[in-house]
């Protein structure tokens, strides 16, 4: 079903039909993100478009199969994706102060013997780095970061827990991010923060946006 | 106005959910059923943004204070007015000061009480659905209690005008004869499409897939049904980039475990999607309480295309009959 169209086509895959996935073949990083960002901005407007959801260096497009074809939304985006995308300018800069470790932290153990670290270690490398929210995704003004130091990288659970707490810091694979919302997850817990992310009355109703930057600031390590 | 006389817990006030709000996080919610749901406001003459109840334990009792058009919908819940049985995917207009109890499905499944007009709550984000998760929207951000009274908006067509006695439509599965997945003792069928991981998994557990009686856990929710059977293992192990997930899309967690994702299912997940429940069978899902089982069926794109405009059809079959009841066709 997926012609090749020049040399960034992506990886495309329907979800039912009325959504498709298109997982970019370009290294993981801002330049491919920027792709991604500039074909959902554009897509959103397209005849039939309902949604455009860009992901970790990937979009999903979801269509009303009755109005927009799937071969022609594939066609459409594939020709989008070769475009270069504008240079975006730097979003605002966030600071969230965390308590890492604790019961709200139960997993910075797991996160440390995964990288031969301590405890201390994990910390300041989670903390001295400054992380760009990619996408918005999983729960309500959940920011997915890039910029994890490759050390702290762990797999997410086998099981998911059925209830993770608001405010919770955590790690899933290369990614990490704050809970946002009383949900289940799989992600390694690494600490807590007071800080809230999403306002139904608010406008918009997420503190985060694409393209903002967002450093975590130590307030104590409990163990 | 409606007030709640008593619920079995869990029931909630839905539309057909919040669009637009999935690049924030937010997804659509909406109704469990969204076939049993629209077809209930088609019956009524309901425009596509009306508010309903969405029943999911029982028994279920309210008293109407005003004449009211209503239309019940979903699993046969046996519902009664005053102790008169009213069929299954039936509408009528229920009179002042009548009670109205729904008994509830005998082998488990999901209600929806329409009414003409829709039930008059604050659209928060665009819609009227409530949001457990965010604890907004809807009546309060909550589950409805025993003592809440409902208002509905205007009714278009005025109560009284319908023809005596109401009307019936065919529920889907009588409706839908094609429904290309063949009816089977135990197990609801159910048709998949493969999803973007469905190469990476082994043989074996894309035979399982569609070979086995998956049984419903009781951990299943509005989130997820969560499923019961052989451990579907990949030939190697995946860790994905998170990415945009849509409800009917099924996960398969390292536990081997899948879960096929339902209306609150988060925007975007991280596990690997062996299949997708089409749209034109997400609903069957949804009535299929735990403990009872699931059988997949895979089907090509275009096969699940045409379900849908065959789902479709069957809605729009429904609204002339309404239009035809009401005597404005």
């Amino acid at each position: 079903m997926t012609e090749m169209v020049g040399p960034y086509a992506p990886r495309v895959s329907p979800l039912g039909c009325g959504a498709l996935l298109f997982e970019s073949i370009e290294p993981f990083g801002q330049t491919a993100q920027r792709r991604v960002w500039h074909v959902a901005n554009q897509a959103r407007d397209w005849k039939g478009i309902r949604e455009t959801v860009p992901g970790m260096n990937n979009l999903m497009v979801v269509f009303d199969p009755a109005v927009a074809g799937t071969e022609a939304v594939i066609r459409d985006v594939l020709v989008a994706w070769q475009q270069e995308p504008p240079a975006v300018e730097t979003g605002k800069l966030v600071e969230i102060p965390v308590v890492y470790g604790g019961p709200g932290g139960l997993d910075l153990a797991v996160v440390a013997d995964h990288a031969g670290l301590d405890a201390d270690a994990v910390v300041r490398l989670h903390s001295q780095a400054t992380y760009t929210v990619y996408f918005l995704g999983a729960h309500p003004g959940f920011a997915y970061l890039g910029g994890l130091p490759e050390q702290l990288h762990t797999p997410r659970r086998a099981e998911p827990r059925l209830q993770v707490l608001q405010g919770t810091v955590a790690i899933g694979g290369m990614q990490t991010g704050v809970v946002a919302q009383t949900s289940p997850s799989g992600w390694q817990l690494i600490g807590t923060t007071d800080e809230r992310f999403f306002d139904p009355a608010a406008q918009p109703p997420a503190l985060l946006a694409p393209g903002d930057r967002v450093r975590f600031v130590p307030v104590g390590i409990e163990r | 106005m409606i007030e709640i006389l008593s619920t079995g817990g869990m029931s909630t006030i839905q539309d057909l959910g919040r669009h637009g709000y999935r690049s924030v996080g937010l997804g659509v919610g909406g109704p469990l059923d969204a076939l049993a749901a629209r077809a209930g406001n088609a019956m009524l003459g309901n425009g596509p943004t009306c508010a309903f109840i969405e029943v999911v334990l029982f028994p279920f009792r309210v008293r109407f204070t005003e004449e009211c058009r209503i239309a019940v919908t979903g699993a046969d819940s046996r519902t009664s007015i005053e102790g008169r049985p009213v069929w299954p995917w039936w509408t009528l207009t229920v009179r002042a000061g009548q009670e109205m109890r729904l008994e509830g499905p005998c082998g488990g499944g999901v209600g929806y009480v329409c009414v003409g007009g829709g039930i008059d709550v604050p659209a928060v984000l665009g819609s009227r659905s409530t949001d457990l998760k965010a604890a907004f929207g809807g009546f309060e951000g909550r589950t409805l209690r025993k003592g809440d009274r409902l208002h509905c908006l205007p009714d278009s067509r005025r109560a009284g005008t319908a023809r005596l006695g109401g009307f019936g439509v065919r529920p889907p599965l009588v409706g839908m004869p094609k429904g290309a997945a063949e009816e089977q003792p135990g197990a609801t069928p159910v048709r998949v499409l493969p999803a973007s991981e469905w190469d990476c998994f082994t043989p074996e557990a894309r035979d399982s897939l569609v070979t086995t009686d998956w049984k419903i856990s009781p951990h299943s929710n509005r989130i997820g049904a969560r499923l019961e059977g052989p451990v579907l293992a990949t030939e190697r192990k995946l860790e994905l980039l998170s990415h945009g997930i849509v409800p009917g899309v099924i996960q398969v967690p390292p536990s081997g475990q899948p879960i096929v994702m339902q209306c609150d299912a988060q925007t975007s997940g991280g596990y690997p999607k062996i299949a997708t429940v089409i749209e034109a069978d997400q609903w069957r899902v949804a009535q299929t309480p735990p403990g009872r089982s699931l059988r997949f069926q895979a089907v090509t794109l275009q096969e699940a295309q045409a379900a849908w405009r065959e789902q479709c059809d069957y809605l729009h079959t429904i609204e002339q009959a309404s239009r035809w009841a009401a005597g404005t066709s």
